[in-house]
């Protein structure tokens, strides 16, 4: 099915499932323990071996000798497989850094050896024991230093770098009456989801089948063929339950790839996951930016030029995170300037985590916009009220879809108790504790993926949905339960859910915010083929059939719905495709984000009061689990904000805090009252699920209003984040 | 972790016994050494269970203070009454550290012997001299924002992470053992903890076998108690700096920090200023100390923490 016209009435309007607050339905599972993660399938495969990877102890340079003879004579090791044994293996399309294979040393805890063994501690016991000799190169480590040499980037890769100019900037610029030229910086962040990445692969002659931990199964397959070396309808990969992401797991990984050579090797399935240090320097990470903004504002508030420029790091070959996104489409501005800056570093990859771009790049611009408005004398949020546009301002025939991003602030004010907020900061005190409350825009946009799917009626057992698509704890299961549930008109107990096996039709998956709509999308087209193959076998005319009670009514006709399947059951299969709706309209998705903060007067430490997102994304297709995804992204970004940190050692190049003992998430106790309201919208453009994404719009712009509220509690202003207590220490009111 | 042998001792006696064993390690709590044994920083060949002995009571000593059993677990002893009530610095100081679930296996005697924190000693790919003697030190010039700021050598910049052995070191408690000849001795608490100097792999004054038996609180010292452990995040987390305080009426009291040296720090001369506030005070007790810039805010930290202990303190009725 193609969507290339604007939606108009369907089915999904009905709303008796889709937009309800229903329980996950693998929420029992879930709670019970019988929802299994990759690493625990003991079931799918019999006599299990255990490999354990071993990641090289320097950041960048040669392997010159692996002796390993130890580990193999070691207790229960079945194989010992090393870099050395095989050249470079290809990358996967989506792959930077080289996952195995040959003697170059690319980063630090680069997989170079994995042990498999009878046993897990007989595998990390005689990893330990692999000697490896190293002929350590200098490296390039440091941000800052190499931003000399850095070089303009483009945010699709193949496309030509170059500045993205409208009108004149730098005239602009220089003749506004009040301007903004400041830096801000952004640090390598983890992921840190709880589940590490985790693979069991076993192999019949020449195929090979991995249960592993993924978000996007069609990726995962096509780049496990690739790096193997076999035909891509060799491989299966099934992922049906993801223990967390956030963009970690976009992607085929080193366990993936040595949990099948170790079990080639072993001639044994094997299962490997990747230890928690691995996690940091193995895998991707958000990387560091430092953006350089500027804004221009005539006296009444109105931008007349604005400026971002982003810096970023990666290896050889890799892409620039896309931190000024959402500067070419929040504001308006007649000037603008935006570009981004690629420098090579000898860090692990750097790569998507929750909203890439967008997440770093509000970070500054709302602190930015912040500081403007004070500039201004203007509130906040008037001053983005004042500079809002219903069109990109790039092209101004280009209106956005549905924007609401001033009843998001309105709204959310008025909510929040706004008023209350001193303009000068530093004014309200509550015992040893400084308040403030600051105020930024979540902007994210909505993409559109296609998206296909297997659906099944059957007699007795209702309606079977089948698709590649993942859940990562975002609630795929059930917002695809309530799509199919509502376009057959049957209740939320007679579909069944099936995900994240490559043998189900490909999906959009999980990433970018686009897979609740994209993926309900795609359910929706093999629903509507699913209809009219029961319309035809009832002979009911298609159009005017309907799906009701677990009924097909046409006229005066009536027939179950289970009736209509035969003793063989009724199967279709389709996909949503997407035409140039995307280019003609501006998909975006908007939030005002609160936060109330206090700040220990003495020490400096930030403790988030609470908080408040107002969203316009779109249908929500579950609120309860839309309300789940916005406030964990919300928590992410009180992380991003006040502790999150991949420290960089510049001299030996790797994240020196490889646990989460050292990376510091928020706890329980950093995260009080959260409270979310989703805006009354559907979006005709995105598909006719009428739904956008709030994943990833619940972390951007958090950080910043953050940061604003503790600029208004205490007066200091940090613009470089994490905003930990040292960078407040100085500006705060002496101690006696 | 390597393969070891592992055994369960009945009486403290024999466990001192048991630990002449070459690579021996008593095992109580376990919450830091099967860390470092899977890690392999620790590679105990012979584990020895101490978890049967008993030691775990606190009971009242003939001159009014308390004897705490080794294996009191962390939650029994912030949680009891006389603690809470007569050295609530250490009942404060034990519910900063960690998480429940650890307070509820980690012993009193465990607590003292953690090991540091140290993302680098914690990395069995970089040199650190207190895992590897001689290795070298790669924390120094490297990421040091939780490192030490005083009392460190040119081999060791690591902090000792408890905060129970702060707030004992505030109580001056007293770290009683025996050894495998049966001879017991008692090691005031500031004798206990040893600094880097040029074997930073020795961290306590303990002999090799010798056994904690318990540790003792001299009687009630009275005044105010405070336990201020500054972090990044709310619960669970190693301090940056935390400030154990006995503050009396008359302004004079006792200060140790923690989160800043090799050991629970406290420098009793520099005491005397503490009726004239927080800047003297802290000047003296962190007097020489050699700050990397990353972790320079360390002492306006740890100043104004006390500061803000001391106005709290003059506040209260």
């Amino acid at each position: 099915m193609k969507f290339d016209a604007p939606a108009s009435d369907n089915p999904i309007d009905r709303l008796k499932v889709v937009g309800q607050p229903v329980d996950r339905i693998d929420g029992p599972r879930k709670t019970t323990g019988t929802a299994p993660y990759a690493y625990e399938r003991h079931e799918v495969v019999p006599n299990q071996a255990y490999g354990h990877v071993l990641g090289a102890g320097i950041a960048k340079g040669r392997i010159t000798a692996i002796d390993a003879s130890a580990a193999k004579a070691a207790p229960g090791v079945l194989a010992v497989v090393t870099t050395l044994d095989m050249p470079r293996l290809e990358k996967g399309v989506t792959n930077t850094a080289s996952l195995f294979g040959g003697p170059d040393i690319q980063h630090y805890h680069q997989a170079i050896a994995v042990v498999v063994a009878e046993s897990f501690e007989q595998a990390r016991d005689a990893a330990a024991m692999i000697r490896v000799g190293y002929a350590p190169q200098r490296g390039r480590f440091d941000l800052t230093a190499e931003a000399p040499k850095a070089e303009l980037a483009s945010a699709d890769s193949g496309a030509p770098p170059q500045e993205d100019r409208v009108g004149d900037f730098e005239g602009a610029f220089a003749q506004a009456a009040i301007r903004l030229d400041e830096t801000y910086s952004t640090p390598d962040q983890s992921h840190a989801m709880m589940e590490p990445h985790a693979t069991i692969a076993a192999w019949e002659g020449e195929k090979l089948t991995i249960w592993t931990s993924n978000q996007m199964i069609a990726w995962g397959k096509r780049d496990l063929a690739r790096t193997l070396g076999l035909p891509a309808e060799n491989v299966r990969v099934d992922s049906p339950f993801v223990g967390g992401g956030f963009g970690g797991k976009l992607f085929l990984r080193a366990d993936a790839v040595l949990a099948a050579l170790g079990a080639r090797a072993a001639g044994r399935p094997v299962k490997v996951a990747l230890t928690r240090p691995l996690m940091a320097n193995n895998t991707t990470h958000r990387p560091a930016t430092i953006q350089h903004i500027r804004i221009g504002a005539a006296p009444d508030g109105r931008i007349t030029a604005i400026a971002h420029v982003s810096l970023s790091g990666d290896l050889e070959d890799g892409g620039p995170e896309t931190a000024v996104a959402q500067t070419k489409l929040l504001y308006a501005g007649r000037n603008r300037l935006t570009a981004l800056r690629l420098a090579v570093l000898d860090l692990p990859e750097g790569n998507a985590m929750r909203a890439p771009g967008e997440a770093p790049g509000l970070m500054a611009l709302e602190v930015a916009m912040d500081e403007m408005a004070e500039r201004l004398g203007m509130d906040p949020i008037e001053f983005r009220v004042v500079n809002d546009t219903q069109v990109d301002p790039d092209d101004p025939d280009r209106p956005f879809s549905q924007r609401q991003l001033i009843e998001c602030l309105r709204h959310g004010a008025q909510r929040f108790d706004w008023s209350r907020r001193a303009a000068t900061p530093g004014q309200r005190r509550e015992g040893r504790w400084l308040l403030g409350m600051g105020v930024a825009v979540g902007f994210r946009n909505n993409l559109v993926m296609a998206s296909g799917a297997r659906v099944r009626l059957d007699r007795d057992r209702g309606v079977t949905v089948e698709t590649d698509m993942t859940d990562i704890g975002t609630g795929s299961y059930t917002i695809i339960a309530q799509t199919a549930a509502e376009m057959m008109g049957v209740s939320l107990d007679k579909v069944t859910v099936h995900l994240g096996d490559s043998s189900f039709p490909a999906s959009a998956g999980s990433g970018g915010q686009w897979g609740g709509n994209s993926a309900t999308a795609g359910v929706y087209a093999a629903c509507v083929k699913l209809r009219e193959a029961v319309a035809g076998r009832l002979g009911f005319n298609s159009a005017e059939a309907e799906f009701v009670e677990g009924m097909v009514r046409a006229g005066n006709r009536g027939v179950r719905l289970g009736d209509a399947a035969g003793a063989d059951g009724l199967t279709a299969e389709d996909k949503m495709e997407y035409g140039d709706l995307a280019k003609r309209y501006q998909q975006s998705t908007f939030a005002g984000h609160f936060v109330e903060v206090a700040v220990d007067a003495a020490t400096g430490e930030s403790r988030v009061r609470r908080m408040l997102a107002v969203c316009a994304a779109g249908r929500i297709l579950n609120p309860k689990s839309a309300r789940s995804q916005v406030i964990g992204a919300m928590t992410m970004g009180v992380g991003a904000a006040l502790m999150e940190e991949l420290a960089v050692d510049t001299r030996r190049g790797f994240f020196v805090n490889h646990d989460l003992a050292g990376y510091e998430v928020p706890v329980c106790a950093d995260i009080p009252h959260q409270e979310v309201i989703f805006l009354d919208e559907v979006d005709p453009i995105s598909s006719p699920m009428k739904a956008k994404g709030v994943g990833e719009l619940g972390i951007c712009g958090v950080g910043a209003a953050v940061a604003n509220a503790i600029y208004n509690a205490t007066g200091v202003r940090v613009r470089h984040y994490p905003i930990t207590l040292d960078k407040l220490l100085e500006g705060l009111p002496a101690t006696m | 972790m390597r393969p070891f042998t592992y055994e369960r001792a009945r009486t403290a006696a024999e466990a001192a016994v048991a630990a002449r064993r070459p690579h021996a390690k008593f095992i109580a709590g376990g919450t830091n050494l099967l860390d470092l044994m899977k890690l392999q920083i620790e590679t105990p060949t012979h584990l020895i269970d101490v978890n049967g002995l008993g030691l775990d009571r606190i009971e009242p000593t003939a001159d009014g203070g308390l004897r705490i059993g080794a294996l009191v677990r962390n939650t029994e002893l912030a949680a009891d009454e006389r603690v809470r009530r007569d050295y609530a610095v250490l009942s404060r100081a034990l519910l900063a550290g960690a998480s429940a679930q650890l307070r509820n296996k980690a012993t009193t005697a465990g607590n003292l012997l953690q090991r540091t924190r140290c993302p680098y000693f914690y990395d069995t790919a970089q040199p650190c001299n207190k895992r590897q003697p001689g290795a070298g030190c790669a924390a120094i010039g490297g990421v040091t924002r939780q490192l030490a700021v005083i009392g460190a050598s040119e081999a060791c910049i690591a902090t000792h992470p408890s905060d129970m052995a702060v707030a004992l070191r505030a109580l001056d408690a007293v770290v009683e053992t025996v050894k495998a000849d049966g001879a017991t001795r008692s090691i005031a608490i500031a004798e206990f903890h040893r600094l880097p100097g040029d074997t930073p792999q020795v961290e306590t004054t303990l002999e090799a076998s010798e056994f904690i038996t318990g540790v003792i609180l001299p009687p009630p010292l009275g005044g105010r108690h405070f336990y201020r452990k500054v972090r990044d995040r709310a619960s669970y987390a190693f301090a940056l700096v935390a400030v154990a305080a006995v503050v009396q009426r008359d302004g004079t009291g006792r200060v140790a920090l923690g989160g800043v040296a090799h050991r629970p720090w406290r420098v009793e001369a520099a005491e005397a200023t503490l009726p004239r506030g927080a800047k003297p005070t802290m000047a003296g007790i962190l007097d020489g100390a050699r700050p990397s810039h990353d972790n320079a805010f360390k002492l306006t930290l740890a100043e104004r923490a006390l500061a803000s202990i001391l106005a709290e303190a003059r506040a209260e009725p």
